[in-house]
C-alpha cells in the first residue's frame, strides 16, 4: 500500500483515569516520545465509552480510534473494563462487518505502571493509522450526495 | 382461523375477561393490513382480520396498552412471543394487564414480492396449494407462494410459542434455520466488497425512522435521537454520517435485546437489509459468548449486561474472517 | 453567557521548553465564551493560584481551563483555588500540556498546536460544566500494612502509636523481613538482630498490631477511606493459637535436608522449622515440599511430640476479609539472581558468594557459628576479593540501571568487620565509584581504607576462575594504575543488585498504584509527596519504593504511618461528586444499567408522570445512590435512552472533547 507521508492521521485516545490515563502520564514523566497525532481524552472507565463517542470521533474527523482500560481483573471499579470488552469487541466486529478498516480501531490494557507500553502503543497505532491513510469509508458509507 | 380467533376474541370480552383485543385490521387494500385495537363484537367483526399478509408483530404495542386501565387480549404468532418476553423482561409490559392468545405463525406475503413479478392492482390474494391466486383489476394471476415468503419468515427461527395464556392451534418447535447464511456470506467477502454492500444499502435510507419505530426493542421514552442533550439527536442528512451513525447505534442498543423478529427490515421502503446488522451482533454473541436468544425467557442476563472472566479480547475481530 | 478564563502554565521550563505557552494563550483566548487567556511561569504556585482567584473574582468566571501538568498532578489544587475564590470547584478543567505533551514531544510547532488542541477540548468541555457539590463518605479506622520487615513493622509500630488498629500481612513465617538476616549495620557496626528483635517483639505485643505471618493480600477492592482486603492465610499445618515454639518438633523431625532459606542455602533446616530463633510469631511451619507426612502420609513424628497437639496436617489455606481505611506498601526488595553472571562463577564455585550469603556466613546465629569459613571446605580465607556494582549501574539486560544505593556502605562494612576479626586476611574491594552520601558515611568507608588497609581499587573484575587447588582466580584491572591485575583469592563476594520483591507488581495491578519500569512503586509527587502512591490512600514504606538502607527505611516507614494517620483521624472525606444520575423523563425503567453496576447503587422507584393530556401516569424509573456510586460509567452505556449520564463525564462533555480534538 502507498503511504502518504504527509498524511497526519487524527487519532482520539480514549484512556481510563486509573490506570492508562496514569500509564500515559508515565510515559511523559519517563519522556517516552510517541506521536502528536494522539490526542487523550480522560475517562473515569474504559466502561465509560460510549460507542456513539467512538463515532461521533468518526464522523467528526477522526482516523483512528483507541481505547484504553485497566487489564481485565484490575479494574478500579472492579468489572468495568469486563462490559467494555464485549461492547469494544463487538462494535469493532461491526465496524469490520460494514468494511471499516479493522486497523483504525483498537483497544490496549494499558496499567498504570505500563509507560512504556503505552508509547509502544500509540507509535504502533498512529503508524498502523497512517498507512491506511485518511478514513474516508465511514464517512462514504452512505453515498456522498453529489 | 381468523373466525376461531373472532369467536374466542368475543367470549373473552363478553365475560369481561378482557377490555381490548389487539389484532390487525385490512387498509386501504387487501394486503395492507395494520395492527388495530378492537373494544367490542361488531368492531371485531367487521374488522378484525387475520391472514397471509398480518405478518405485523404487535407485541410493541402493548407498552402502550397495557400503561392504560383494563386488560387487553393480544393474539401473538411464535416470533411476536419472543419480542412479548423480552418487553416483559425490561419492565416494559404488565404482564397482569394482558391475556395472551397464541396463534399460528407465518409464513406470510410480501407485497412487493407479488408486485416485482409485474403483477399491479392487486385486490386479493388466495393461497391454494401454495399458489397464489391474486385478483387483479387487469385479470387474475397465478405465482407460486414460496416466491412470495416475506424474508423474515424464509428464515423463520421458531414456530414455538415462548409465552401465552391459551394457544389456538398446535404448538410448534424451535426450527434450525438458515438465518445467519447471509451474514456468513458476507463475512466471507472482503472488507472492499463489504463496504461496497453496505455503502449501496444504506446509502438508500430516507432517515423516515421506520425501522425504529416498529422495533419492539426500540421503546425508549425517549430515543437518543430525538433528544437534544444526547448530542447525537441530529435528524437525517444533517451530514453524510448520520445515516452510518443511527443504524450502527441502533443496532447496538438492541445487540443482546433484538429477537431477530425482522420487522425493521419488512417495514423499511428502501428495503434496506437491516436486519443483517442485527443478525451480525446474534451471532457475534452466539459465537463468542454462547448460545443466546433474546427473548426465549423473562430471566437471563443479556450478554451485553454480562461477561466472564475469559472472554475474547476484541482482536478476536482480526483473528478471524477476511479484510 | 459562559466567562471562561484559561491559564498555561510554564511549569518552569518543563512546558515551556516545548510549548509556545504564549501561542497557546493566545489561541485559546479566541475559543467562544472566553474573556481571558494568560501564561504564567508555576500556575501551581502561590501567585500564580492569586492569579487564578482574582480573575475568578475581577472578570466573574463561569469556568476556568488550567494548561499545565496533569489533572493526576493538581487538579485538586486548582479546584481548592477556585472554590476560595467563589467559583464551584467541578467549574475547573485542566489541560494536560505536560505529561501528556511537552514531556513527549520535542518539535515546538507541533507541540504547541497539540497544545492548543488540548486546551480547546477542555474549554469545550467546560463550556459544559456544571456546579457540583460533594458528599461525605465514613473512614474505615484501620490501616493495613503488607510486608513485615523493618519497614512495615516501624511503619505499624506509629500507627498503633496513635492508637489505631493496624494489620500487617507478612508472606514468610516470620516478621522481620531482610534485616532480620543481616549481621551487623553501618556506620556504627551495631548488631541487627540486636536493634530489629525488640521491635518485632513490640510489633507482636502491641494491643493495636495483629500480624498475619505466612500470609499474602489475595484481592483489594474499595477506595479510599474504604478498602476490602482479603487476606489467603497460607496453610503452615500448626495450629498458631496452640503452638508454643518449643521447638521439639523441629528437632525431632527427621527430615533435615531442607535448604534453609534464611541462611541464604548455606546450611539445611528440618521439615518442620522454625526460621530464627527470635521469629515473630515464634510458631513452627511445616514446608509441605518436603514434610514425608503430607508428601506420602507416612511419618507423623512432629505430632506425636507435640504437646500442645498443635500439628494439624489437614490444615487448608483459609482467607480472611477486613475493611481497612488506609494501605501501606512495605513489600521490600531481594537481591538479583546471579545465574546469568557466568562470569563470576557463581553457580560454579560455592566460595563465590553474594553480599547477603556473606552476612549469613559471619552471623553468630549463621552456618559457622559466626566464624567466617569457606563454604566448600570450613577453612579459612587467607583473601577476600569483593565485586561491587554486580548487576547495578548495569546497561545490559542482565542487570539494573539504577544504583543499588547500599552496596558501597555495606562492603566497607564487611571488608572492616574481616580485617578487625581476622588481621591475617588481605582484603580486596573492586570498585567503579565508591558512593558514601549520608551521615558519617565517607567516614566510616576511610576508616575502612586507612585504619583497616582494605585495598580498595578502582576497576572491574573481568573474569573470576575456581582453579583446582581450591583457590579462585579473580582477573581485574585496575584503572588507576592501568594494570591488569591477578588475584589468587579463597573467597570472592559479590554485592548483587538489589530488586523490588516480585509480589509487588501484582500487588500494584490489585491496589491500582503505578510502578516504575523497574518494578519499585511510583510515588505520588518524586520531590513533595515521597511516600504517597497516586492512588489515594496507598502509602508506600521502604525499599519497594526505591533502594534504601535502614535508617531511611524507618524514616521513610514513620512517614508512611504519619500520613496514614493523617487519614486515619478524619471521620469521613468528601466522595466524588461525579456519581451517575438518571433522567426520570427518559428512563424506560428496563434495568440494563442496574445489571452492570458493581456497587448495587441503582434501584428502581415507580414515579407518576403527568402526560401532556393532563393524564399522570406511573412509570418505573431507576434511582442513583450517589453515596454509593463511585463514578465508573458503566450504567451510562448500557442505557440505551442516554437517560444515565455521568457527572463531570456527561456524554455532551465527553463528545464536545472529541469534536474540539477532532475538527
Amino acid at each position: 500500500m502507498q503511504v502518504n507521508e504527509n498524511f497526519e492521521p487524527v487519532i482520539v485516545a480514549f484512556c481510563c483515569n486509573w490506570c492508562s490515563y496514569a500509564g500515559a502520564d508515565l510515559s511523559g514523566t519517563n519522556r517516552l516520545n510517541y506521536p502528536t497525532n494522539v490526542k487523550i481524552i480522560r475517562v473515569p472507565c474504559s466502561c465509560r465509552v460510549n460507542p456513539m463517542f467512538i463515532l461521533r470521533a468518526f464522523q467528526k474527523g477522526a482516523d483512528g480510534v483507541i481505547i484504553c482500560g485497566c487489564h481485565p481483573g484490575d479494574c478500579h471499579y472492579t468489572s468495568g473494563n469486563y462490559f467494555t470488552r464485549r461492547r469494544i469487541t463487538l462494535l469493532y466486529s461491526m465496524l469490520d462487518f460494514l468494511g471499516i478498516e479493522r486497523n483504525r480501531t483498537r483497544l490496549e490494557w494499558v496499567s498504570a505502571a505500563e509507560g512504556a507500553k503505552f508509547a509502544a502503543t500509540m507509535e504502533q497505532f498512529t503508524a498502523d493509522v497512517k498507512a491506511l491513510g485518511p478514513n474516508r469509508r465511514l464517512e462514504d458509507l452512505r453515498c456522498r450526495k453529489q | 382461523m381468523q373466525e376461531a380467533m373472532i369467536k374466542r376474541a368475543k367470549e373473552l370480552l363478553a365475560d369481561g375477561s378482557v377490555d381490548r383485543v389487539i389484532g390487525w385490521k385490512r387498509g386501504e387494500f387487501a394486503y395492507d393490513i395494520t395492527p388495530a385495537v378492537f373494544t367490542s363484537a361488531e368492531e371485531l367483526e367487521h374488522d378484525f382480520v387475520f391472514d397471509d399478509f398480518t405478518a405485523a408483530n404487535v407485541s410493541k404495542y402493548l407498552v402502550k396498552e397495557t400503561a392504560k386501565e383494563g386488560k387487553i387480549l393480544a393474539f401473538l404468532k411464535p416470533c411476536d412471543t419472543y419480542s412479548f418476553n423480552q418487553l416483559i423482561k425490561e419492565h416494559r409490559i404488565d404482564r397482569e394487564k394482558v391475556y395472551v392468545v397464541g396463534i399460528p405463525g407465518g409464513p406470510k406475503l410480501d407485497i412487493e414480492k407479488i408486485k416485482a413479478k409485474g403483477i399491479t392492482g392487486v385486490l386479493s390474494v388466495k393461497n391454494e396449494d401454495y399458489t397464489l391466486k391474486i385478483e387483479t383489476l387487469y385479470g387474475e394471476e397465478t405465482m407460486p407462494f414460496s416466491e412470495a415468503v416475506l424474508d423474515k419468515c424464509a428464515s423463520c427461527k421458531s414456530k414455538k410459542h415462548v409465552a401465552y395464556d391459551e394457544l389456538i392451534g398446535e404448538d410448534g418447535d424451535v426450527l434450525e434455520s438458515n438465518r445467519f447464511d447471509m451474514v456468513e456470506k458476507l463475512e466471507n467477502m472482503t472488507a472492499q466488497e463489504r463496504f461496497d454492500f453496505w455503502r449501496g444499502q444504506l446509502s438508500k435510507c430516507i432517515r423516515c425512522n421506520a425501522c425504529r419505530n416498529v422495533c419492539p426493542a426500540c421503546t425508549c421514552e425517549n430515543c437518543v435521537f430525538d433528544n437534544p442533550k444526547s448530542g447525537i439527536d441530529n435528524k437525517a442528512a444533517a451530514d453524510s454520517f448520520e445515516e452510518n451513525m443511527f443504524h450502527i447505534i441502533r443496532a447496538f442498543h438492541v445487540a443482546g435485546r433484538c429477537t431477530d423478529c425482522g420487522e425493521c427490515s419488512r417495514v423499511c421502503p428502501q428495503h434496506i437489509p437491516l436486519h443483517l446488522l442485527n443478525r451480525k451482533f446474534i451471532k457475534d454473541i452466539n459465537e463468542l459468548y454462547g448460545e443466546y436468544q433474546a427473548g426465549a425467557d423473562t430471566t437471563s442476563r443479556a450478554p451485553l449486561t454480562d461477561y466472564t472472566k475469559d472472554d475474547c479480547e476484541p482482536s478476536v475481530v482480526h483473528e478471524r474472517g477476511v479484510e | 453567557m459562559q466567562r471562561i478564563g484559561v491559564f498555561v502554565c510554564h511549569c518552569g521550563t518543563n512546558i515551556a521548553a516545548t510549548v509556545d505557552v504564549k501561542a497557546v494563550a493566545e489561541a485559546l483566548g479566541h475559543e467562544p465564551g472566553v474573556v481571558i487567556s494568560q501564561d504564567y511561569q508555576y500556575m501551581c504556585s502561590e501567585s500564580g493560584q492569586e492569579l487564578v482567584k482574582s480573575a475568578i473574582r475581577e472578570q466573574k468566571l463561569t469556568g476556568v481551563v488550567i494548561c499545565s501538568c496533569s489533572p493526576r498532578m493538581h487538579e485538586n489544587t486548582f479546584r481548592k483555588a477556585a472554590a476560595s475564590a467563589g467559583l464551584n470547584p467541578y467549574l475547573v478543567e485542566i489541560a494536560n500540556i505536560r505529561e501528556q505533551c511537552s514531556w513527549i514531544h520535542k518539535d515546538i510547532a507541533t507541540a504547541t498546536d497539540k497544545a492548543i488542541i488540548l486546551g480547546k477540548a477542555a474549554v469545550a468541555k467546560v463550556h459544559l460544566n456544571t456546579p457540583l457539590s460533594s458528599m461525605e463518605s465514613p473512614v474505615v479506622k484501620r490501616a493495613l500494612v503488607i510486608g513485615g520487615g523493618i519497614a512495615g513493622i516501624q511503619t505499624a509500630l506509629d500507627i498503633a502509636e496513635a492508637g489505631f488498629d493496624v494489620d500487617i500481612v507478612e508472606k514468610q513465617p516470620t516478621i522481620g523481613g531482610k534485616m532480620a538476616q543481616i549481621d551487623k549495620t553501618f556506620p556504627t557496626l551495631d548488631c541487627a538482630a540486636c536493634i530489629l528483635t525488640p521491635k518485632m517483639v513490640e510489633a507482636s505485643q502491641n494491643e493495636h498490631i495483629t500480624i498475619h505471618s505466612f500470609s499474602e493480600v489475595a484481592d483489594v477492592k474499595g477506595f479510599v477511606g474504604n478498602f476490602t482486603v482479603k487476606i489467603k492465610k497460607k496453610a503452615r499445618y500448626v495450629d498458631e493459637t496452640k503452638c508454643t515454639g518449643c521447638g521439639l518438633c523441629t528437632e525431632k523431625c527427621p527430615m533435615k535436608k531442607v535448604p534453609n532459606e534464611f541462611n541464604m542455602g548455606l546450611d539445611n533446616r528440618s521439615a518442620v522449622y522454625i526460621p530464627f530463633a527470635q521469629a515473630v510469631p515464634k510458631v513452627a511451619t511445616i514446608d509441605p515440599n518436603y514434610c514425608m507426612m503430607l508428601r506420602s502420609g507416612k511419618c507423623g513424628v512432629c505430632s506425636k511430640v507435640c504437646s500442645a497437639g498443635a500439628i494439624d496436617y489437614k490444615q487448608q489455606d483459609t482467607f480472611i476479609e477486613q475493611k481497612y481505611g488506609a494501605i501501606v506498601v512495605a513489600t521490600g526488595f531481594n537481591p538479583i539472581n546471579l545465574d546469568k553472571y557466568d562470569e563470576f562463577a557463581y553457580n560454579q564455585c560455592p566460595d563465590v558468594v553474594t553480599s547477603l550469603e556473606l552476612e549469613r556466613l559471619m552471623n553468630a546465629a549463621g552456618p559457622n557459628g559466626g566464624t567466617l569459613l569457606r563454604p566448600s571446605d570450613k577453612s579459612h580465607p587467607h583473601t577476600i576479593v569483593f565485586v561491587q556494582c554486580v548487576g547495578s549501574r548495569c546497561d545490559d539486560e542482565k542487570g539494573k540501571p539504577y544504583c543499588s544505593k547500599i552496596c558501597c556502605m555495606y562492603t566497607a562494612k564487611h571488608a572492616m568487620l574481616i580485617r578487625e576479626k581476622y588481621p591475617d586476611t588481605e582484603v580486596y574491594v573492586f570498585y567503579i565509584d565508591v558512593r558514601t552520601p549520608g551521615k558519617n558515611f565517607d567516614e566510616f568507608y576511610r576508616r575502612a581504607v586507612e585504619q583497616y588497609n582494605v585495598h580498595y581499587i578502582k576497576g572491574m573484575v573481568g573474569k573470576v576462575t575456581p582453579k583446582s587447588d581450591g583457590k579462585i582466580d579473580v582477573q581485574a584491572s585496575d584503572l588507576l594504575a592501568n594494570e591488569q591485575l591477578h588475584i589468587d583469592a579463597d573467597m570472592v563476594v559479590l554485592a548483587a543488585a538489589i530488586e523490588p520483591d516480585k509480589t509487588a507488581r501484582p500487588l500494584a495491578t490489585m491496589l491500582t498504584t503505578q510502578m516504575d519500569t523497574n518494578d519499585f512503586f511510583t510515588e505520588a509527587h518524586p520531590k513533595l509527596r515521597p511516600v504517597e502512591s497516586a492512588t489515594a490512600g496507598i502509602f508506600l514504606s521502604g525499599a519497594c519504593q526505591g533502594p534504601k538502607d535502614i535508617p531511611e527505611t524507618v524514616a521513610q516507614g514513620s512517614a508512611a504511618a504519619a500520613k496514614a494517620i493523617g487519614l486515619l483521624c478524619k471521620n469521613s472525606i468528601t466522595c466524588n461528586p461525579c456519581v451517575a444520575h438518571s433522567d426520570e423523563l427518559m428512563c424506560n425503567g428496563c434495568s440494563s444499567c442496574e445489571k452492570v453496576c458493581p456497587y448495587g447503587a441503582i434501584t428502581y422507584i415507580d414515579k407518576e408522570f403527568r402526560m401532556p393530556d393532563r393524564t399522570t401516569k406511573v412509570r418505573r424509573v431507576a434511582s442513583v445512590n450517589p453515596a454509593v456510586c463511585q463514578g465508573c460509567g458503566a450504567c451510562t452505556v448500557a442505557c440505551p435512552s442516554g437517560a444515565m449520564d455521568l457527572s463531570g463525564f456527561s456524554n455532551s462533555q465527553i463528545m464536545a472533547e472529541v469534536d474540539a480534538i477532532c475538527k
